[in-house]
This record gives structure tokens, C-alpha cells and sequence, in this order.
């Protein structure tokens, strides 16, 4: 009998359809506004704060849905986002410092959902509200100033060598080195080669070496002014209250920086761009702490705290700034014990030279300097920052340093870490201009939504209309397929980790609505011909599909490369668009043959037919 | 119930001169507009900002231009988006001003009477990604028709590959006309709309010539001409229906979707239009001038395409 399905392939239907369905069921439930508290450097979220942020939040009459404590962080949930607002002003004064507060969306998907890794889809923020920036970091001045270097380099290498030179200068992001003889020139540059193998030596007229990067130094020297600043970025966005930013590295030299739920622009650009720095001094051993405590602080001194609040008396020249520092990393010393590398441009190397050479055996402390919003304003509307100081490292000079040297004796990797990272941040970073900004206001976002999903919902209805009216009992069948292909694409945009919903995203849904039809359609009028052409009922409906197939493949998988290649090339709204296209067109190809199949088969299938409802 | 009640094969590729004729001509006028008048390049593409405020009432447009005048934006494009409380306010990109910047001042100018000023986007992009996103939009429209036809010619037969992708091109070209023509602004969401249109026709190209090659196959005396024009007679219903729900859908999309999707909506429809004619007469005439014929199609080993697979359905 023809037209029948085995018994399998409903399952398969039905797992597949039931599966989509059971990850598309978050975005009903939708998401709740909440407030996200994580632990700062110094602090630490535990369960025992609930109450406290509880009783809290109820004096300041604001009300809860739910208070959770998950991965070391504590999430508020409340009704509305006035209350957000207000709860997490309320939240950051008290917490102070030493804690993160940020507004967040937190999905409000039941507990046995969000077990099987059930989760809404995330929504783009053009639907969400939010800033994106595109920054560049300017390379010409990362390349300058580390030519600049390569110049007091080669004069400190070469006089140690006892190599005379006549001079050293920097010609454009070339260095130009002019010596009197041959002899000189030929003994310098077989030096140099040897000393320098990332750099390229060229011998010019007039006993000139010209010396430029190698091809993988620049890519090195760009890349490190990349990751540069996406950590000092990192650190900063924290201080935003963002709880799911975005920084990213796009192409060689740029850095996409995205934060849902921010609306204050401007405040979010001077935090970003603030700045930070770094002091190396001396501590002050001739005086006495306790006295400078107690207001006698001597006038060559200062007093600065270190992490844990414990107050230092630090000399008031500073030996060092941190705008000499090339690189800071963390390691393990030969025995393993945590230690941090330190880098420094030539002239940072000749004044720490100088500056340690009577110091060894004294202590010299690291001062991080940062600049925080205080959330005030001043008479131009500029954000006042507060400059603060703290002491984040103590150590002995055991050598005279150069331009190279480390710090030993952390206490654990974890410390190392956060030294380095702190180095790194106060070090002389690569400028960066914002080059793109797209800033979505919430009521724009909200709008968005509501009018997609209308466009949505009016353009499945008139299909759904057509379609019946058209098909009648096969057209019920095409409309079946047709909802279950939007349960599909929505369950599966949940299921994948990067998709995200954008209004041309949902644009592409709503011409996948229109589009998806277009095999039944073209499956539909296949049987009508086989009917004409006098073949039986069920031999219509077998060689309907049979000889649709084939085309809707072709069709389908033309429309997917055009699909592929948007995503591949495509940015922000090409890629939001490609990728519901190409999601669309799996599921119907799913829906559109084998669900439409299967329902036939069980409708029509293995009987004797008159005629066809078609 | 049945669209079009059609007994008689239509002889459509007698019309194909005449339709060649106004293809050429359409495309002809849609360079000349390209060359001359341009396109109205949106933000994406010329760098600059753009600010989109809503007001609680009506917006008055000359109270913000002099607002803005005195906040030395004196050259900003100021006009109604979508509805009368809200303004679009577009800014040519600037020397010197930090131009991150110019939409945090333009805000602050527009709200320093006091007025509550919702603010709903600020866009800003820069000279140098404009010029990279032109660059990109245009590499992606030309390795999506190169990749098309290589896929094409080798699931066919080159000519087929040639007649669909004249076909896309055409329908890519007149698009682009009439964006120039009727200088409506052209974004990134408008090429991504121009490179779904190619999709759309693509998919309706591939109907017919599927059909095509199955009558050369299947129809043993018969000229050319007659099998492209018996093919197009038999997929008529299918292309016609096809289009009916894809435009119904984008007219709700332009009518309900509102004035930030316009545009995407704006050049599918057309598009939409576009490459049903095109799927009927461009690429059938194209293949039939370059001479296809039954040779051509008959593979050496006559089997059906996925024979040796399992079957799916």
C-alpha cells in the first residue's frame, strides 16, 4: 500500500517537534528585572547576605519577587525596572566599593526548564536597549613609541659594546644609525643581528644601518596593544554595572565593546576612557608609620594605604612611572614559586638603574593610581573622578634592576595574576578612539519588539488564511507544518549559544513565514498536475512529493549558500538577518516535507481515495 | 479551488524580445541613475551621527533647529521619523569635535531647556568603517553570485547557471535603480534586503529551471522554445502563489513593522516583483539564447537526482 509511514519516523517527528518546542518554551516565560551582585578584589558574595540585602531593600519599601544565590553571586529580582533603578542605588550606596551592582535580565525560566539548559533567546540590543562601540586603537603610536624605544636602546647596547657611533635617530618608524668607518658599521650590524633577531637591518649610503620591525614584531606589538586594552576595558565595565558586557577583538586593531541596558552614553565613555597609572617609590624607613597615623606626616613623605586598609609611609619622589612599563607578565620562578616579569622601555631601564643602585636591600613599593566616577557632576556636566591610591605591592631591591626585573615572593598564582593585571593596566597603553557607536534607547528597544512580533503574528495569520483558503483540508496540513516551523526556529535560536534575535532578524522570520509555504506549495500543485494527469489519489500524493523533492533541495540550498555567505562577511544587521534566514530554512525544509509527510500519510494514507481535499 | 484555470500552454517566450527589450531598458536607466544620481548612501556607509528623540507631544521641528543652532549644530538635517512626536536628527561627519561625542552634546542641547526628551538611538560611525562597510557590502553581493554560480553549473548546466545569475543581476541592478531613482536612503538593513531578493529569485529561478530540465528530459519531440514555454505554463500557479504569500507577509512587515524596517520592506517587495518576472522571462531567454538544447540535459547515465540516497519522505 502506498503512503504509509513506518512507525519510527513519527517518533523522529515527534521528538524533533517536541524537542524544539520544549526549548522554545523559555521566551514565554520571558525574563524578570533583577539586580546582580558579585564580588570586587576584595570581597567575597556569600549566602549569609541575603538577609541583610533583604531587610534592606523591605526599609526602603522596595519590593522583591525573589532573592538567589547562584555562582558566588546574589541575584534580586524585582517587578519592574523603576524599581531596578531605584534598588540598585539603594544597593550600590550600602555595598559600597568593594562590590559590583548591576542591572541585569534574568530569564524567569522554571527550575526543572532550566535544568535540561533550557533558556530564552538572547535579544540583540536593538530590541534590548543598549551602547555598542566599535573603538580602534591607534597603531601609528603604538609603533612610534616602541621605535622610540628601539632608539635608546641601541645607544645603551651599543656604548656598552664599545661600538661608536655617530648617531642614533628615529626616521619615521624606521631607525637610522650612522657610524663613521665600515669597520664599525660592519662589526655593529653583526651585533645587532645577533641581539635583535625580530628586527630587520638594512645598510643605506652614507655608513647608515637602518633598522625597522620585523613583520611578526609589528603583528606582536599590535596585538599586544589589542589585548592591552580589552583587559584595562574589562576592568573598567565592571565599574559600570553591566552584567553581561561584551568586549571583543575584531579585525587586527579594533575592539567591539557591548553593553546591554546602559543608557547613560556619556557615562559610560568617560569611565571607559579614564585613566590609570602606576608608582614606584620608595618606602619611607626613617620615619615611623604610626606617628604619620596620628597627623605628623613628614614633608618629604606620604601616606598610602595598601589592599587590606594597612596604611604605608612611602617616600614622596617617585623613582618610576608606570607609563615605562612595555609589559608585565605573570610566571614561576625556577623553584615554582609565583612571580611577576616586568618589562620596561630603555629609559625606564636607566632610571631604575639609577634609583635602586643605593637602594638594595630596601623596600620599594608599587602605588596603582586610579581615577573612579564618583556619580557626581560637576558645573559642565562632567563626571567628577575621585583619584585614588593604593599600595599593591612591597618588595625588596635585591640587585641593582634594569630594564628588566621581577617581583618575587607572592603569595599564590592568583596574586601574581592580579599584580600583573594591575601593571599591565597602569602601564603606557595605545590610545584608542571610539570609531562606531550604536546606542538604543529601552522605550526604542521595547517598541521594537512589540512591533516585530506584530508584523510576525499578522503576516503567519494572512498566510495561515491563504493557505486554507487555497489547500482547504491540505492547506490545515501546510498550516500544522507552518506554526511548527516557527516553534522550530525559535526553540532551535534558544538552543544555540550566539544567536541572537535582532529586529532584521525577526524580519527574516517574517519573509521565512511567506517563504516557507513555498514547498508545499510546490509539492501541493505537483499532486494537483499528478490528479489531472488521471493517476489515483494516493499515486498523486507518492509522486507529488517524489518529484518535488529534488527541487526544493536545489531551491532550499542555493537560497542557504546565499544565507551563508551573508553571515560570513556580513556585520550587525546582515548577520542577525543571515542567521534566522538559514535556521528558517533548515526547519522548513523539516516541517514543509517530512511533518507534512507524515501527517498525509496519517490522513489520507493506506485508504481508498475518491478524490482529494486539495 | 485553482488560481488560474490554464489548459493551454502559454507561449510566453514569444514575449521575449519585448521583455528583453524593457529588461535592458530599465537596466540601462537604473546605471545611468546609479552613475548620476547616486545612491542615497545612509549612516552606515558615510559615517556621521544620527539621533533619534522622542517628544511626549508633538515635536516642533523649527523650536530644535534653532536649539540645535545654538548649540553650533547649525548644519544638522532635522525631520519626523515614523510619527510627529518623534525627530531624526542627522549630523555630516566632523573635523576636529571628538565625534564620539556629538550625540551626548546634541542630547545635552535638546534637554537644556528642561524639556523631557526621550532619547531613543544615537548612531554614530565613523569615516573610515563607512568606507570599509561599502567595501564589505559590495564583497558580499559579489561572492553570493559567484558562489551561486558555481553551485548552478554544477547541479546543471552552464547556461542555466549563466540565465539565473543575469537574472539576479538584473533583479540586484533594477533594485539599486530604483532605491537611486526614488533616492531612498540605503543602509546596511537595505543590503541585507537586496541580498535576500537575490535568495528570493534565486529560489524561484531554480523552480523553473528544475522544471525545465525535467520536460527536456521527459518530452521527447518538442522544440526549445516549446518545452521552456510547456515548463513555465506548468510552474505558473507555484510562482504566482508563491509571490501572493511572500508579499502578503512584507506588506504587513511595511505597514506594521515600522519606520526603521520600512526600507527593508521597501526593497523586498519590489524585489519580490522583480524576480518573478525575472525567474519567467530573464533566465529562461538567457539559457534559450545561449543556445540550450536537449543534448545538453540528458545526462550519459539516465538517473534520477538522489536516487541512491535513501528516500526521505
Amino acid at each position: 500500500m502506498l503512503n504509509q509511514t513506518p512507525i519510527w519516523k513519527y517518533f523522529l517527528v515527534l521528538l524533533v517537534i517536541g524537542a524544539s518546542a520544549l526549548y522554545a518554551l523559555p521566551n514565554i516565560y520571558g525574563e524578570d528585572h533583577a539586580i546582580q551582585i558579585s564580588a570586587g578584589r576584595n570581597a567575597q558574595v556569600t549566602e549569609n547576605m541575603i538577609p541583610s540585602i533583604q531587610s534592606l531593600l523591605t526599609s526602603n519599601e522596595i519590593e522583591t519577587k525573589r532573592i538567589e544565590f547562584t555562582d558566588d553571586k546574589i541575584l534580586v529580582r524585582v517587578n519592574n525596572s523603576d524599581t531596578q533603578l531605584v534598588a540598585r542605588e539603594v544597593l550600590e550606596k550600602r555595598l559600597g566599593d568593594d562590590y559590583f551592582v548591576a542591572m541585569n535580565l534574568a530569564p524567569d525560566t522554571p527550575q526543572w526548564l532550566a535544568s535540561l539548559g533550557g533558556s530564552p533567546m538572547k535579544l540583540g540590543l536593538d530590541l534590548r536597549g543598549g551602547v555598542h562601540f566599535l573603538m580602534e586603537v591607534d597603531m601609528n603610536s603604538a609603533i612610534s613609541k616602541a621605535t622610540e624605544d628601539m632608539v635608546g636602546d641601541f645607544r645603551t647596547a651599543l656604548r656598552q659594546e664599545n661600538i661608536r657611533y655617530r648617531s642614533v635617530k628615529q626616521v619615521g618608524d624606521a631607525v637610522n644609525i650612522q657610524f663613521r668607518e665600515q669597520d664599525t658599521l660592519d662589526s655593529a650590524r653583526f651585533f645587532l643581528r645577533n641581539r635583535n633577531p625580530d628586527l630587520v637591518f638594512t645598510e643605506r649610503d652614507g655608513l647608515i644601518i637602518r633598522a625597522t620591525f620585523s613583520e611578526n614584531r609589528l603583528v606582536q606589538i599590535r596585538d599586544y596593544a589589542v589585548k592591552q586594552n580589552i583587559t584595562i576595558i574589562r576592568n573598567r565595565v565592571n565599574q559600570l554595572g553591566v552584567a553581561e558586557p561584551l568586549v571583543q577583538k575584531q579585525g587586527a586593531e579594533r575592539i567591539v565593546v557591548q553593553l546591554p541596558g546602559i543608557q547613560d552614553t556619556a557615562k559610560a565613555k568617560e569611565i571607559l576612557n579614564a585613566t590609570a597609572t602606576l608608582e614606584f617609590r620608595m618606602v619611607d624607613q626613617d620615619n615611623d608609620v604610626r606617628d604619620a597615623v596620628n597627623g605628623r606626616i613628614p614633608p618629604s613623605s606620604i601616606l598610602v594605604e595598601d589592599r587590606s586598609g594597612v596604611p604605608q609611609l612611602l617616600k614622596k619622589r617617585v623613582m618610576l612611572t608606570g607609563n615605562h612599563i612595555i609589559d608585565a607578565n605573570s610566571g614561576v620562578d625556577e623553584y615554582g614559586i609565583p612571580q611577576v616579569n616586568i618589562s620596561l622601555d630603555s629609559k625606564g631601564g636607566t632610571k631604575m638603574s639609577q634609583g635602586t643602585k643605593d637602594n638594595i636591600g630596601n623596600p620599594m613599593a608599587t602605588v596603582f593610581i586610579e581615577y573612579k566616577a564618583t556619580g557626581e557632576r560637576d558645573s559642565n556636566d562632567k563626571l567628577i573622578f575621585e583619584k585614588k591610591e593604593e599600595v599593591i605591592s612591597i618588595a625588596t631591591i635585591q640587585a641593582r634592576l634594569g630594564s628588566n626585573f621581577r617581583i618575587t615572593g607572592l603569595d599564590s598564582p592568583k596574586e601574581a595574576r592580579d599584580l600583573a593585571l594591575l601593571l599591565r593596566a597602569g602601564a603606557l597603553i595605545a590610545p584608542i578612539t571610539i570609531v562606531e557607536e550604536r546606542t538604543v534607547g529601552p522605550s526604542l528597544g521595547a517598541e521594537n519588539i512589540e512591533l516585530g512580533m506584530k508584523a510576525i503574528q499578522g503576516g503567519l495569520l494572512l498566510v495561515l488564511v491563504f493557505m486554507l483558503f487555497y489547500y482547504k483540508a491540505f492547506g490545515i496540513v501546510a498550516n500544522i507544518a507552518l506554526v511548527a516551523n516557527l516553534v522550530m526556529i525559535v526553540g532551535v535560536m534558544s538552543m544555540i549559544p550566539g544567536a541572537t534575535l535582532t529586529l532584521p532578524g525577526m524580519a527574516g522570520i517574517v519573509l521565512t513565514v511567506g517563504m516557507a509555504v513555498d514547498a508545499n506549495v510546490l509539492i501541493f500543485e505537483r499532486i494537483r498536475e499528478e490528479l489531472r494527469d488521471g493517476r489515483s489519489p494516493q499515486q498523486a500524493i507518492h509522486h507529488g512529493y517524489d518529484s518535488a523533492f529534488s527541487t526544493i533541495l536545489d531551491a532550499n540550498i542555493t537560497t542557504f549558500i546565499a544565507g551563508l555567505i551573508l553571515f560570513a562577511v556580513g556585520t550587525g544587521p546582515i548577520k542577525g538577518f543571515s542567521i534566522t534566514l538559514m535556521i528558517g530554512i533548515a526547519t522548513s525544509m523539516f516541517t514543509a516535507i517530512i511533518l507534512t509527510r507524515v501527517l498525509v500519510n496519517l490522513i489520507w494514507g493506506g485508504r481508498r481515495l475518491e478524490s482529494l481535499s486539495i | 479551488m485553482r488560481l488560474l484555470k490554464i489548459n493551454n500552454t502559454v507561449n510566453f517566450m514569444r514575449l521575449r524580445i519585448p521583455a528583453l527589450v524593457i529588461s535592458t531598458l530599465l537596466i540601462v536607466g537604473s546605471l545611468v541613475s546609479l552613475a548620476v544620481n547616486q545612491l542615497n548612501w545612509g549612516l552606515d556607509f558615510t559615517g556621521g551621527t544620527l539621533i533619534e528623540v522622542g517628544y511626549p507631544n508633538t515635536a516642533n521641528l523649527d523650536e530644535i533647529r534653532r536649539e540645535l543652532d545654538a548649540a553650533s549644530f547649525g548644519d544638522a538635517i532635522v525631520q519626523n521619523f515614523g510619527s510627529s512626536q518623534d525627530v531624526l536628527i542627522r549630523l555630516a561627519p566632523r573635523e576636529g569635535v571628538k565625534s564620539a561625542e556629538v550625540g551626548d552634546q546634541v542630547m545635552l542641547a535638546l534637554r537644556a531647556t528642561g524639556k523631557d526628551v526621550d532619547m531613543r538611538r544615537i548612531e554614530f560611525v565613523g569615516p573610515n568603517v563607512g568606507e570599509e562597510l561599502t567595501e564589505q557590502g559590495g564583497l558580499a553581493m559579489l561572492t553570493a553570485l559567484i558562489c551561486i554560480l558555481i553551485y548552478v553549473a554544477m547541479r546543471f548546466e552552464w547556461r542555466f547557471a549563466l540565465g539565473s545569475v543575469s537574472a539576479l543581476a538584473h533583479d540586484v541592478i533594477i533594485t539599486l535603480g530604483l532605491f537611486s531613482v526614488l533616492q531612498l536612503e540605503f543602509d546596511l538593513t537595505i543590503l541585507a534586503a537586496v541580498l535576500a531578493v537575490i535568495g528570493y529569485s534565486l529560489n524561484d529561478t531554480i523552480v523553473v529551471s528544475d522544471r525545465i530540465r525535467e520536460n527536456f528530459r521527459k518530452i521527447r519531440k518538442a522544440e526549445s522554445e516549446e518545452i521552456i514555454n510547456i515548463s513555465l505554463t506548468q510552474t505558473l500557479n507555484r510562482t504566482i502563489i508563491t509571490s501572493v504569500t511572500t508579499i502578503l507577509v512584507l506588506l504587513v512587515l511595511f505597514f506594521v513593522g515600522g519606520a526603521l524596517i520600512h526600507g527593508f520592506s521597501t526593497a523586498l517587495l519590489f524585489g519580490v516583483v522583480i524576480g518573478t518576472y525575472s525567474s519567467i522571462y530573464i533566465s529562461s531567454s538567457v539559457a534559450l539564447l545561449l543556445g540550450i538544447s536537449k543534448e545538453d540535459l540528458i545526462p550519459e547515465v539516465i538517473e534520477k537526482e538522489g536516487e541512491d540516497l535513501d528516500p526521505m519522505i
